[in-house]
């Protein structure tokens, strides 16, 4: 199958110094490094996921994909067209094919417009003509399992699962070939946040979309994800189909990151890799392996050298000197 | 297994007892059920977990404890004990006294919890005003709970402020805060839920560890499942403000009963081990509880109700010792 979307060795920085102050004192950096050095392809119909935690660059990248950031290094190919340097008006088409589903599931619906206004707005900025907007607009609820009674509502009568549903109507309004989800479950209950992933799959089938979906809940990984990367720290510690990950998790992050995902039987045996402390600053990144001053099994050459992209199974990647 | 309560505990009083409560919401539309008849004992240096999705009362049911209601709310019915008191026929300076002191609460967001203009120093020397004590020591014993839950250079970084620390850093501060005064109750509102899961795993080691050195007890509110089953000694599942099933953490987890509790459970992706693309769900929503129909709470959305179910909330029946469920399918021993 053909690659739909393709990302290479990506880097995106932020400034964090003024340009005065950067002139001031210029031996010290004036930028950070959010995403450095992504790759990653994603096939017509595919689902992959990336995992990883709060300021892992997990947004970021996805944000570069629709050219709301500007990487300053590497390229973005969809359907083989190179998306980095592209205008304004010559990107405005794609933007067609690639739809967001934003985090915050209510805040990303505008407080002054109802779910009608909410979901046909595509339409208009694109200048689709649409015959019949009212029947598109039911069409699109229904899509999502809502009844088209949701039509006049405000976003603050909607409750985080409805939010969700008319957020992912508003994705569907152009039929997308790629939907970025960033945290399509977050924030909700279990019961919802099945009906959501499921809803999300059925799409799938049916319309043959691909989905990017951004997580840091491993339980929902594997249940929807084809492949998968996790990113630490701007960078892939180790990328996969996600039943290799699950079944051989090779990178001690990895590792970390399954056991702190409890499950739910007092009696589940507790094997953990406790976690130690917290995600460094990307101002001050560790030298060497980048994990190793959380790693338990972190050792002097991890300190010193950076290890290397190995290759430990088909299409499964880690960069760990600790893994055979 | 079955010894998960050891006999002692069992026998003395519980820190908390809440008895037959009902509060009512007055809105709009009238009146607004929002819990009725829970009970709920917490024993002496027990954990106790409260589970159940958005909108079943959990939050209701904390400020019912600190008596932190709403004005439109209305109690119609029930008892609170803290150690043998009456929360609800306390005195304003009685309050005062209990709030913070007797009954401490560590909230979600560790962000909005602690005031962002004043230093950590002052916040924590803040909530000692009630002892005779020197300003150096008050700051003294801050710096030492700080050293405790985990935060290094604890002296130095009193003069901090909240912006200064990570989202994990402040959680522990607020957790320090909360056992500063040693309080006999320690409500914990989805403590973690704001964290990423790396530091989930972290918090919740640090609250079993701090729990057993400072003999509190524990009500724990989550509805992260793994957590509940990780951390917990009890285990009561609201549903639509009623209490429908209450045990210990493996009548819940290994031997719940309730049609609601099981479908929690099997609605957990993280319980499913093999992979799947579909995920069960609990179809329909939450009944409307300004019109609440005299029916079993859960009977639209039963899966596995009998047309024979009779047409009134079921009573709350003992299955085991210390294992209460509130559905009519275990009356005649079908499912046990």
């Amino acid at each position: 199958m053909k690659s739909l979307l393709e990302i290479e060795e990506i880097k995106i920085r932020f400034r964090t110094k003024g340009v005065v102050k950067a002139l001031l004192d210029r031996d010290k950096d004036p930028y950070i490094e959010a995403v450095c050095g992504a790759s990653l392809s994603i096939k017509q119909g595919e689902t992959f996921s990336l995992v990883g935690e709060s300021g892992a660059g997990k947004t970021t990248l996805a944000r570069s994909i629709i050219g709301l950031v500007t990487p300053c290094q590497g390229r973005i190919r969809y359907q083989g067209k190179d998306l980095l340097g592209l205008n304004d008006k010559s990107f405005k088409p794609l933007r067609r094919e690639i739809a967001m589903m934003f985090q915050d599931p209510v805040g990303c619906l505008s407080p002054r417009l109802c779910v009608r206004a909410i979901i046909t707005e595509p339409f208009r900025i694109h200048g689709v003509p649409v015959s019949n907007m009212e029947k598109e607009a039911i069409k699109l609820l229904d899509m999502v399992g809502l009844p088209a009674s949701f039509l006049g509502s405000y976003p603050y009568q909607l409750s985080g699962g409805q939010a969700r549903r008319v957020g992912m109507a508003r994705a569907l309004a152009l039929s997308p070939k790629l939907i970025i989800a960033d945290e399509p479950t977050a924030g909700l209950d279990v019961s919802i946040q099945g009906e959501i992933l499921n809803l999300m799959y059925r799409l799938q089938k049916e319309l043959n979309i691909s989905f990017l979906i951004i997580t840091h809940n491993l339980a929902v990984v594997r249940h929807t994800s084809d492949r998968m990367a996790i990113m630490y720290l701007g960078r892939f510690v180790e990328t996969g189909p996600t039943d290799e990950i699950f079944e051989h998790p090779g990178h001690p992050y990895t590792r970390v990151l399954l056991s702190s995902s409890p499950e739910p039987d007092p009696d589940a045996p507790r094997n953990r890799v406790m976690p130690i402390g917290e995600i460094p600053s990307l101002i001050n990144r560790p030298t060497g392996c980048e994990f190793h001053t959380r790693c338990q099994l972190a050792e002097d050459r991890c300190r010193r050298e950076s290890p290397p992209q190995q290759i430990v199974g088909p299409g499964h990647h880690l960069t760990c000197f600790k893994s055979k | 297994m079955n010894h998960d309560m050891q006999p002692q505990t069992r026998s003395k009083k519980p820190v908390l007892s809440i008895k037959e409560l009902s509060v009512d919401f007055k809105t709009e539309r009238g009146l607004l059920q929002a819990l009725r008849r829970i009970s709920i004992d917490i024993p002496s240096q027990q954990i106790v977990g409260l589970v159940g999705e958005s909108g079943c009362g959990k939050s209701t049911v904390i400020n019912s404890i600190l008596k932190l209601l709403p004005n439109n709310a209305l109690i119609k019915n029930g008892r609170i004990e803290l150690q043998g008191e009456d929360v609800l026929t306390m005195s304003q300076a009685q309050l005062r006294a209990t709030r913070g002191k007797r009954v401490s609460v560590i909230f979600q967001d560790p962000m909005t919890s602690l005031n962002p203009a004043l230093s950590i120093g002052r916040q924590m020397t803040n909530i000692q005003y009630r002892d005779q004590l020197s300003k150096s020591e008050k700051r003294q014993r801050a710096a030492d709970m700080l050293t405790r839950v985990g935060i290094p250079d604890a002296e130095k970084r009193l003069r901090s402020y909240p912006h200064q620390f990570s989202g994990g850093m402040l959680q522990r501060i607020a957790i320090a805060m909360a056992l500063l005064m040693q309080p006999a109750l320690l409500i914990a509102d989805e403590p973690t839920t704001a964290l990423d899961a790396t530091l989930q795993i972290q918090i919740i080691e640090l609250l079993k560890t701090l729990q057993k050195e400072f003999r509190c007890s524990v009500l724990f509110v989550s509805h992260h499942l793994g957590l509940v089953a990780d951390f917990c000694d009890q285990v009561v599942v609201m549903y639509a403000g009623e209490i429908v099933e209450s045990g210990s953490v493996r009548d819940i987890f290994h031997r719940g009963s309730h049609p609601y509790t099981k479908r929690l459970l099997e609605c957990d992706p993280a319980r499913i081990k093999t992979k799947t693309r579909v995920l069960p769900t609990i179809p329909g929503s939450i009944p409307d509880l300004v019109n609440l129909s005299d029916s079993c709470i859960f009977n639209d959305r039963c899966l596995i109700k009998q047309n024979n179910c009779p047409q009134t909330v079921a009573p709350l029946m003992e299955l085991t010792t210390g294992h209460f469920v509130r559905c009519y399918l275990n009356q005649e021993g079908e499912s046990e």
